[in-house]
C-alpha cells in the first residue's frame, strides 16, 4: 500500500510538471511582449528595457521557466498585469470557490442519488420515464445559458435572489447562502441529471447480478437485499466518478463564477487569461491540475478499498 | 409411498412475455420429492429445468411472468405464498445453490460474513461471534481446509471448487430440509465436479437432506440420484428411478442422452454420437411431440402430443411421452450393442 | 450409419447489426429524437433559402436605421433607445421572424440558421477528429504493452489533468490572436478550424481512456489468441479483430461526443475565444443576447434552446443506439466516465 501511494505521488508530481511546461509553452508561443504591455501605451524604449531586465524577460526560456516556478512555490509570484501578489489573490478566492463546489456537490449528490434510486426501482414506469427526461435535459443544456436565464428571471426581473457576488460565511451565513443558491442550483441541475442516470444504470446492472439472487434465496428481507447488496455495490461507481468530477470542478468552475461574479479562483483565472497574464494563469492552472490529479489518486485508492477484487491486483482464481 | 412427500409440484406452468413473443418455459410439469430422496432433473438448456426450480422458490415472479399450477411444501402452497412466508422458507427450509459460485457471492463482503448474514437473517438472536463460529463449522463440514482462516477471505480468493463448497455450506447454515442444486458442477473442472458430487451424496446420506439436482449431464446423475426426471422443451418426457432410466429408458431423447455419454469401458466409437438437430426455440415449438423434428423414429402418430403415462405394466412410476409400443422401443434403442439414438437400418 | 442432421426448425439468425437495427427501430423515443435532430440540421441547412427568399437579408447585414413594414405600418428595426424589434413572426412576410438581434438590427432568424450551421459543423468535425484520434490512441496504447502504452497514457494523463476549460480558453486565446502555424500549415485566426481543432484535441483523453480500457479487456479474449495463433500480425489484429468489436462503443461515443463538443464550443464562443466574427454560432448569439437579457430575453433564450434541443436529441439517440447494440450491456463505468460526462463539460 505504501509503495502504491509513493508511486502515485511521484506520478502526480511528474504530471504537474508536464502541465506547467505546457502552460509556459502555450503562452510563450504568443508573440506578445509582456514588458511592452506592462509599460503601457507609447512607453519609452528605456522604460520597456528596464522592465525587461527587472523581470527577466530577456533571459532564455528555460531560465524564465525555472524562475517562475520558484516564485510559484515561494509565494512571491507577482502578476504582470496589476502587479499584485498572485498567491494572495488565489487564497482570497478560495472560500468562494470551495463554497460553490461543496454546496453544489451536496445538492447534486442528494438529488442525483434520490432520483437515480427512484428511477431504478420503478424502472420502466412513468416516474422513471419522466425522471430520465429531466435528467437528460439537465445534462443537455449549456450551463452558462441556464445561469443567464436564472439571473434574468429570478434576479433582475423579480429580485427573488441577489445577483451573484460572494458574501463571507462569517459575515452573514444567511446572505452567504442566498447569494450561492442560484449558482448551486445551476451547477446541480447538470450534475444531478448525470448522476441519477449513472446510479440508475448501475443499480439495474447490480439488481440482475447473481449475488442479488443469492441474497434473496437466503431469505433476506427485501430491505436488506437493497441496502446491503444492491446499494453497496451500485454506489461504487458513483463514488469514484464523484471524486473525479469534484476534483475537476474545484479548478474549473470558471463560467459559473464569472456569470455570478463570485470572485473565486476560477473567475480570477479567466481574467488572467483575458489579459494573457502568465503568472496567475500558471498558478491557477496548477491549482486546478493539482486537485484533478489529487482526486484521481484518491479515487483509485478508494476504489481499491470499496472493491476488494481490485486490491492486490490478484486475479480471481 | 405412504409418507406424504415433502415437496409436491402439480402441473406447473410458467410462461414469460418477451420481446419476441410469449415463451412457455415450463409446460405442465409435475413431480414430488420425498424426505431424504435425491431427485435429478436432466435436460438441455432451454428445457425449463432451472425455471422450474426457481419458480418453486418464487424467484421468477415478476410482471412478465405467468405462473400456474401448484407447488406444495409441507402445508404451504409456495406459488401463492406471500413475501414474508417465502422469506421464512428460503434458506431456512428450502435452500438453493446456483451454477456459478464466483458471481453468486457478493464480491465485496467476506465469505464468513455472508454466511453469518444468512444465519442471522433467520435467527436474529444469534450473536456475531456465534454466527461467525458457526460459519467456520459449516466450512469445515463441507471439507474446506483451514476453515478458521478461510472464513475471513473474499470470494475471489477461493478456487472454483472451494467456492462452490462454501456456497453449499451457506445453504446448509440453517439446516434446511431440501437443497436445490442448479447445475452445481457445470462451471467446475471435471475432477472438482466429482468432489462436489461426492459432497452432495454425503450430505444426503448423513443428514437425510432431500436434494433436487439439476443438470444437463447424465453422467453426474448416475453418482447421486434416486429418481430422475428428463425434461425437454418445458415438459417432462420421461421419469423413473435411476435404474429404470439407465437400464430401461423409454424415450428416444433419453436414448440420445445415454448414447452420447462418453464411456471409458467401451471401445472408442468412430464418431462421438450426438443427437441430430438443435434444441427448439421456445417461441416456435412444433405441434405434437416437441422432440419430433430430431427423432429418427418419428411416425404419424407423433403429430399428437403424447401424455406422460406409465406404459410398462410392472413399473407404474416409470412414465414417458412416446407413442412407440414398448417392444419397438426395446428394439430401436439398441445401436451397435449399446443404448443410443439412430435411425433404424 | 450416421443420423442425418435435421435442418433447424427456425430461419438463420440475423447478424448482430441487423438485430440492433431492428431493436432501434422499435425504440420510438430514440427515433423521435433522431428525427428532431434531422429536422434541426435541415433547418440550418435551409439558411440560404430562407435568407434569400423570405428574409431578404444576410446574417451579417445590419439594419440599425432600417424600417420594416408590419401590417401596413412602418416600424423601426431598432428603436431610438437601442431596443431591437421583437419577433414579428409572419407579420412582415417572414422578415425579422424572430426579431432583430440588438443594436445592429440583424435578422435573428437568419442568424439562428447560419449560426446553427457553424455550431453543427464545428461539433461534428471536432467529434470526428476526437473519435479518430481517440480510437487510434486507445487501440495503440491498449494493444501494445511496451513503451507505446506508457507514453500515450501519460500524455493523456497530462491532458486530463489540465482543467478542460482553462486549456481550451488558453488555446483559443493564443490561436485566435496569431493563427496556427504547424508543420507548414497555416490556419488564419478567424477560421472556424481553430475551434474545431482545439475542441477536437482537448476532448481526446476523455474518449481515449475508456477505449483503451475496452481494448485491454478485449485483447484477453479467445478470439484474439486464436488470431495470434493463426499468425496474424499486430496491425491485422488491431484493425481486423479489435476494431470491429469496438465499433458499437465507438459509435455511441461519437454521438455523445458531438453533443459535448457542441456544449464546449458554445462555452468558448460565449467567452469570445471560440468562433470569431464575422462568423457566428449559437454560442456567440447567446453572448450578444446576454447583453440585452433584461430587455430582450428571447435573444438569449432562443439560441440556447436550439443547443439544448440538439444536444438532447444526440444524447437520447446515442442512448438508444447503446441500448439497441447491447440492451443488457454491463455499463462500463470507465466508459461512462468518458462521455456524456461533466468532466469534459464546460462549467
Amino acid at each position: 500500500m505504501a509503495r502504491f501511494v509513493a508511486r502515485r505521488l511521484v506520478g502526480m508530481v511528474a504530471v504537474l510538471f508536464a502541465v506547467s511546461v505546457m502552460v509556459f509553452v502555450i503562452f510563450n508561443v504568443v508573440p506578445s511582449n509582456p514588458a511592452e504591455r506592462m509599460a503601457g501605451k507609447n512607453a519609452e524604449p528605456r522604460l520597456v528595457a528596464g522592465i525587461t531586465e527587472e523581470w527577466g524577460f530577456d533571459k532564455s526560456w528555460p531560465e524564465q521557466y525555472v524562475t517562475m516556478m520558484k516564485k510559484v512555490f515561494s509565494g512571491d509570484l507577482i502578476s504582470y498585469e496589476g502587479r499584485e501578489d498572485v498567491d494572495e489573490r488565489i487564497v482570497e478566492g478560495i472560500p468562494a470557490t470551495f463554497s460553490l463546489c461543496i454546496g453544489a456537490a451536496a445538492i447534486w449528490m442528494f438529488f442525483g442519488i434520490l432520483f437515480g434510486y427512484l428511477s431504478a426501482v420503478k424502472a420502466g414506469g412513468w416516474m422513471d420515464t419522466w425522471l430520465t427526461v429531466l435528467a437528460v435535459a439537465g445534462i443537455s443544456m449549456p450551463v452558462f445559458w441556464l445561469a443567464a436565464i436564472f439571473l434574468n428571471y429570478l434576479t433582475y426581473k423579480t429580485s427573488i435572489f441577489p445577483s451573484g457576488e460572494y458574501v463571507e460565511f462569517t459575515t452573514d451565513p444567511f446572505e452567504w447562502a442566498s447569494h450561492l443558491i442560484l449558482p448551486w442550483v445551476t451547477l446541480a441541475i447538470l450534475y444531478a441529471g448525470f448522476y441519477s442516470r449513472v446510479l440508475r444504470s448501475s443499480m439495474l446492472d447490480v439488481m440482475n447480478e447473481d449475488y442479488v439472487r443469492t441474497a434473496r434465496v437466503k431469505g433476506l428481507s427485501e430491505r436488506r437485499v437493497m441496502s446491503r447488496h444492491v446499494m453497496r455495490n451500485s454506489l461504487i461507481p458513483i463514488v469514484t466518478l464523484f471524486g473525479l468530477d469534484f476534483g475537476a470542478l474545484l479548478g474549473g468552475a470558471i463560467l459559473i463564477e464569472k456569470i455570478f461574479s463570485l470572485e473565486g479562483v476560477g473567475q480570477y483565472g479567466f481574467e488572467a487569461l483575458e489579459h494573457t497574464d502568465l503568472p496567475p494563469i500558471m498558478a491557477i492552472t496548477l491549482f486546478g491540475a493539482f486537485f484533478i490529479v489529487f482526486f484521481n489518486a484518491v479515487v483509485d485508492i478508494l476504489y481499491a478499498y470499496l472493491d476488494p477484487r481490485v486490491r492486490l491486483g490478484t486475479e480471481a482464481r | 409411498m405412504s409418507a406424504q412427500p415433502l415437496l409436491s409440484v402439480s402441473d406447473l406452468r410458467v410462461g414469460f412475455v418477451t420481446e419476441g413473443g410469449r415463451v412457455q418455459a415450463v409446460d405442465g410439469v409435475s413431480f414430488s420429492l420425498a424426505a431424504g430422496e435425491v431427485l435429478a432433473i436432466v435436460g438441455e438448456s432451454g428445457s425449463g429445468k432451472s425455471v422450474t426450480a426457481q419458480t418453486i422458490l418464487g424467484l421468477t415472479r415478476g410482471p412478465n411472468a405467468r405462473i400456474e399450477g401448484a407447488a406444495r411444501f409441507r402445508d404451504t402452497e409456495l406459488l401463492a405464498a406471500g413475501d414474508a412466508e417465502l422469506r421464512r422458507i428460503r434458506g431456512n427450509e428450502i435452500a438453493m445453490v446456483f451454477q456459478d459460485p464466483m458471481t453468486s457471492f457478493n464480491p465485496v463482503y467476506r465469505i464468513g460474513w455472508q454466511i453469518a448474514e444468512a444465519i442471522r437473517a433467520h435467527r436474529p438472536e444469534t450473536g456475531k461471534q456465534d454466527a461467525h463460529g458457526r460459519a467456520v463449522e459449516l466450512l469445515e463440514a463441507v471439507g474446506i481446509p483451514n476453515a478458521a482462516q478461510r472464513v475471513d477471505a473474499y470470494p475471489h480468493e477461493f478456487s472454483g471448487g472451494m467456492r462452490q463448497r462454501a456456497m453449499i455450506a451457506m445453504a446448509l447454515a440453517l439446516e434446511p430440509e431440501v437443497l436445490i442444486a442448479d447445475e452445481p458442477t457445470t462451471a467446475l473442472d471435471v475432477t472438482v465436479q466429482a468432489q462436489i458430487l461426492r459432497l452432495l451424496e454425503q450430505l444426503n446420506r448423513e443428514r437425510g437432506l432431500a436434494t433436487i439436482l439439476i443438470t444437463h449431464d447424465l453422467g453426474v446423475v448416475a453418482e447421486v440420484a434416486d429418481r430422475v426426471l428428463v425434461m425437454y422443451a418445458g415438459r417432462v418426457v420421461e421419469q423413473g428411478t435411476l435404474d429404470e432410466i439407465f437400464y430401461d429408458p423409454q424415450h428416444p431423447y433419453t436414448w440420445g442422452l445415454l448414447g452420447s455419454l462418453a464411456r471409458l469401458d467401451l471401445p472408442r466409437p468412430h464418431r462421438l454420437p450426438q443427437i441430430g438437430g438443435a434444441p427448439p426455440s421456445l417461441l416456435d415449438l412444433p405441434q405434437g411431440c416437441s422432440f419430433r423434428p430430431r427423432c429418427p423414429h418419428a411416425f404419424g402418430r407423433c403429430a399428437e402430443l403424447p401424455g406422460l403415462d406409465a406404459r410398462l405394466p410392472d413399473a407404474p412410476e416409470h412414465r414417458d411421452r412416446c407413442w412407440l409400443d414398448p417392444e419397438s422401443k426395446q428394439q430401436r434403442r439398441v445401436v451397435e450393442g449399446e443404448i443410443g439414438l439412430e435411425a433404424p437400418k | 450409419m450416421a443420423t442425418e442432421p435435421i435442418a433447424a426448425s427456425r430461419p438463420a439468425p440475423s447478424g448482430p447489426w441487423r438485430i440492433a437495427l431492428r431493436r432501434l427501430r422499435r425504440n420510438r423515443v430514440a427515433l423521435a429524437f433522431f428525427g428532431l435532430f434531422v429536422l434541426i440540421v435541415a433547418f440550418c441547412l435551409a439558411a440560404p433559402l430562407w435568407a434569400d427568399n423570405v428574409a431578404h437579408t444576410g446574417p451579417n447585414d445590419t439594419h440599425t436605421l432600417g424600417k420594416v413594414s408590419v401590417d401596413g405600418e412602418k416600424r423601426e428595426v431598432v428603436s431610438i433607445e437601442g431596443k431591437p424589434i421583437g419577433p414579428l413572426w409572419l407579420g412582415a412576410g417572414g422578415r425579422f421572424f424572430l426579431g432583430a438581434d440588438g443594436r445592429l438590427g440583424r435578422d435573428e432568424m437568419v442568424r439562428l440558421m447560419y449560426g446553427g450551421r457553424t455550431s453543427l459543423l464545428i461539433a461534428f468535425a471536432a467529434g470526428l477528429i476526437t473519435t479518430v484520434l481517440a480510437t487510434l490512441l486507445g487501440l495503440l496504447s491498449g494493444y501494445y504493452r511496451n513503451w507505446i502504452d506508457p507514453v500515450i497514457s501519460r500524455s493523456m494523463d497530462v491532458l486530463w489533468a489540465f482543467p478542460v476549460l482553462l486549456l481550451a480558453i488558453s488555446l483559443g486565446l493564443v490561436l485566435a490572436v496569431g493563427g496556427l502555424h504547424i508543420f507548414g500549415l497555416y490556419v488564419p485566426s478567424g477560421s472556424i478550424w481553430i475551434p474545431i481543432l482545439i475542441i477536437g484535441v482537448v476532448m481526446v483523453p476523455y474518449m481515449a481512456r475508456p477505449i483503451r480500457g475496452e481494448v485491454l479487456s478485449l485483447r484477453e479474449k479467445e478470439f484474439v489468441e486464436a488470431s495470434v495463433a493463426q499468425g496474424a500480425g499486430s496491425l491485422r489484429i488491431m484493425f481486423g479483430q479489435l476494431l470491429p468489436n469496438l465499433a458499437s462503443t465507438i459509435i455511441v461515443f461519437f454521438a455523445l461526443n458531438i453533443a459535448n463538443s457542441m456544449l464546449l464550443e458554445s462555452a468558448l464562443s460565449f467567452l469570445n475565444v471560440g468562433v470569431q466574427p464575422p462568423n457566428s454560432s449559437w454560442g456567440t448569439m447567446i453572448a450578444t443576447g446576454n447583453d440585452l437579457i433584461t430587455s430582450a430575453p428571447l435573444l438569449t433564450i432562443i439560441p440556447g434552446t436550439m443547443i439544448l434541443l440538439t444536444v438532447l436529441s444526440l444524447n437520447v439517440f446515442g442512448d438508444g443506439i447503446r441500448d439497441a447494440l447491447d440492451p443488457r450491456s454491463k455499463v462500463r463505468l470507465e466508459a461512462h466516465a468518458g462521455m456524456a460526462e461533466p468532466v469534459g463539460t464546460a462549467v
